[in-house]
């Protein structure tokens, strides 16, 4: 078992023509992933490698039966997309794109809450369920496929780095994902939280948070009361200063909010194992979840 | 994006939100003259500086006659402002706004965010104007007024009601407050705003409602869709190192320690400068080559770290995904012959190409400190910089 995507996954790719569209998507072929269709409006009719290119996510879908779809078009095209993918109602939809409009995001968040779709992203790496199905840009090969551990982080090269010292201690992952490091997002924390407590080969769960927002503090909250197995968490940005947007558009400490001790305290006071050095984050998993 | 007082009531004029008469001036002569225009005493001389607090730091003043108007703005320009937002540096005054004085009733506070949790906008208002926002809701939550809008929908005239009557608004100025208001939601969308804040908006006596004070932030992310907001950067109000890192995409922001730091990916860019401080040293800044890093970017990023003086010390750490480990060795490399490398630098590297690239780093003959992992690698830089 996994979350969201596994070896049913038919990937769809919107931008699938451009430069990074094209590469990842064979990264993602080449990793085992079930890649059906691509959208470039214009190019319908032609192919990409072997993979059927299509005007409209409607009529990818309708001609390949795609129910999950990556997106990697330019930020100011990436809403339009996103609510495109929407509205053909693809399952499950993982916005790649970095720099979307706050505004924009804004919409697509109230629009998509009354679909039936699920957005991942934007500003993020994307989800690998190891060994079946990867829909994103992380390395594939660090990943040890088989579980029993689920993987949520708001970052990218900082989940890499998770993952590896997981995978260097023989510690396997269900399912690996990265929601985004913008403001407004879709899926969130408490989304994969709750999926991973249902799914029955997650043990334990590691999580992986920055400065900004207050998702992990309400994270923490749902925790409490929903989620029994065992957690390792992570907060980055202990010495960043206020004011100043770190990167992510979303990692912004915003007068006394969104601290990175704020949150390390509200994640302890769940009972989740906050790792202190990232340098010790494996032997921290490994005692945590033997 | 961050720009002055003057320039946001300039917006605000635009959108026909009533601001005092005045001007910007560089110099006090040009103060002076304004004065004139205005043909009014006393006037209002404020410091125009990236920072709040402004006030409290001495640079707002009052002054009632021409003589004092030229003596005032001569000793707010050039001054060394310090506020709760410059920092113990503070920040060189290069121009003053130049307002009339008005007669006030009543002070009041609004601004308009966009909520992350809720992905609303949620405007905000107190009648505790002039007061810092952030000390009203740990004081007194109760007293601020919170009216969350559907951005699919926009701002309603009941909307506004909710916020005057809240406010507890005279009747005669109702109608002024529910336009000003609309105005200011319109403004907030079509510029793609992170923040429009009123601090204090005011009731004159004669039943008006100005907005004394003017502050926005734009949306990084919208800004191609805004040039005209893009001509108002001032570029003096940033760091010059920040300010040449952006030049190249960089995304770097000067802190204060010894160990500069360049990694790709900004959660990790944060992790590393936490690590450097656990292991007893300090990051002297956060800098993110991103996932499309080129060679050209990682040169550029080593020239600037290696332009604070400041700096005793590099990590260097690359998870490689998009970002391959040998684009950013020979990125490394060429840097090093440029502009040779006169601090300790230690590389950790893993992930897409690592092979390749510490190879391309071995045979390069540089004096590189090689670290296996994270931990390794803070502890190493910590090291070299303690001596």
């Amino acid at each position: 078992m996994s979350i969201f995507v596994d070896s049913n996954t038919r990937l769809l790719v919107q931008g699938i023509t451009g430069k990074e569209g094209q590469f990842h998507t064979q990264q993602c072929v080449a990793y085992g992933t079930n890649v059906v269709a691509g959208v470039t409006p214009g190019k319908g009719g032609q192919k990409m490698d072997d993979i059927p290119v299509f005007n409209t996510v409607k009529e990818a879908v309708k001609q390949t039966g795609a129910n999950c779809s990556m997106i990697f078009v330019p930020p100011a095209f990436a809403a339009d997309a996103v609510m495109e993918a929407a509205d053909a109602e693809v399952e499950l939809i993982v916005a790649i794109t970095e720099g979307v409009p706050v505004m924009d995001m804004m919409k697509v968040k109230n629009f998509i809450a009354s679909s039936p779709s699920r957005l991942i992203g934007p500003n993020c790496p994307g989800i690998i369920t190891p060994g079946q199905c990867k829909v994103g840009i992380m390395p594939g090969p660090i990943h040890k496929p088989g579980g029993p551990i689920g993987v949520v982080s708001r970052s990218g090269t900082l989940t890499y780095e998770v993952v590896h010292q997981l995978t260097l201690r023989g510690i396997g992952q269900t399912t690996c994902m990265g929601i985004g490091g913008d403001p407004i997002n879709g899926t969130n924390f408490i989304d994969c939280l709750d999926a991973f407590e249902k799914d029955p080969e997650t043990e334990g769960i590691v999580m992986v948070g920055e400065i900004g927002g207050t998702a992990e503090e309400e994270a923490a909250e749902f925790i409490k009361k929903n989620v029994s197995k065992p957690m390792v968490g992570f907060i980055a940005g202990l010495t960043a200063p206020p004011g100043r947007r770190m990167g992510h558009a979303g990692a912004i400490i915003s007068g006394s909010s969104g601290t990175a001790q704020g949150k390390i305290d509200a994640m302890k006071s769940c009972g989740i194992h906050m790792c202190e050095n990232l340098g010790s984050f494996g032997d921290l998993c490994a005692e945590v979840f033997h | 994006m961050k720009i002055h007082e003057y320039q946001a009531k300039e917006l605000f004029k635009k959108f026909n939100i009533p601001v005092p008469d005045g001007s910007v001036a560089f110099t006090p002569e040009e103060a002076g003259k304004i004065t004139e225009d205005l043909d009014q005493l006393p006037v209002v001389i404020k410091a125009q500086i990236h920072a709040g607090g402004r006030g409290k730091g001495g640079g707002v003043k009052l002054a009632k006659s021409m003589s004092e108007v030229k003596k005032t703005a001569g000793d707010i320009i050039g001054m060394n402002l310090i506020t709760h937002q410059t920092g113990p540096e503070g920040k060189i005054v290069k121009k003053v706004l130049v307002e009339q004085g008005l007669d006030i009733a009543k002070e009041l506070y609004l601004s308009i965010i966009p909520d992350r949790a809720t992905a609303k906008i949620v405007i905000m208002a107190s009648e505790a104007g002039g007061m810092d926002i952030e000390e009203v809701a740990a004081a007194t939550p109760e007293k601020i007024i919170k009216v969350y809008i559907d951005p699919l929908m926009g701002i309603q005239p009941y909307h506004s009601r909710q916020v005057a009557f809240g406010l507890q608004m005279p009747p005669q100025t109702m109608k002024l407050f529910v336009a000003m208001l609309s105005n200011l939601y319109r403004l907030f969308i079509d510029y793609d705003c992170s923040l429009v804040e009123i601090n204090p908006l005011v009731i004159t006596a004669e039943d008006t409602v100005i907005a004394l004070d003017a502050k926005i932030d734009f949306d990084d992310n919208a800004l191609y869709r805004h040039k005209d907001i893009i001509e108002y950067r001032d570029i003096d109000e940033e760091d010059p190192l920040e300010v040449e890192a952006s030049k190249f995409h960089l995304n770097y922001i000067k802190l204060e320690g010894n160990v500069g730091n360049m990694v790709n990916g900004a959660g990790l860019a944060m992790a590393t400068m936490d690590i450097i401080k656990l292991a007893g040293a300090e990051p002297a800044n956060f800098l993110d080559v991103g996932g499309g890093a080129s060679a050209e970017m990682v040169e550029n990023g080593f020239r600037i770290m290696l332009s604070d003086e400041n700096v005793q010390g590099i990590l260097i750490n690359i998870f490689g995904g998009i970002l391959r480990c040998d684009i950013l060795a020979e990125g490394v490399v060429k840097a090093a012959e440029k502009i040779g490398i006169s601090v300790p630098v230690v590389v950790r590297m893993e992930g897409t190409n690592v092979g390749e690239g510490r190879k391309i780093l071995a045979d390069s003959g540089l004096n590189l400190i090689t670290a296996v992992d994270m931990k390794d690698a803070a502890q190493k830089v910590a090291q070299a910089v303690a001596g």
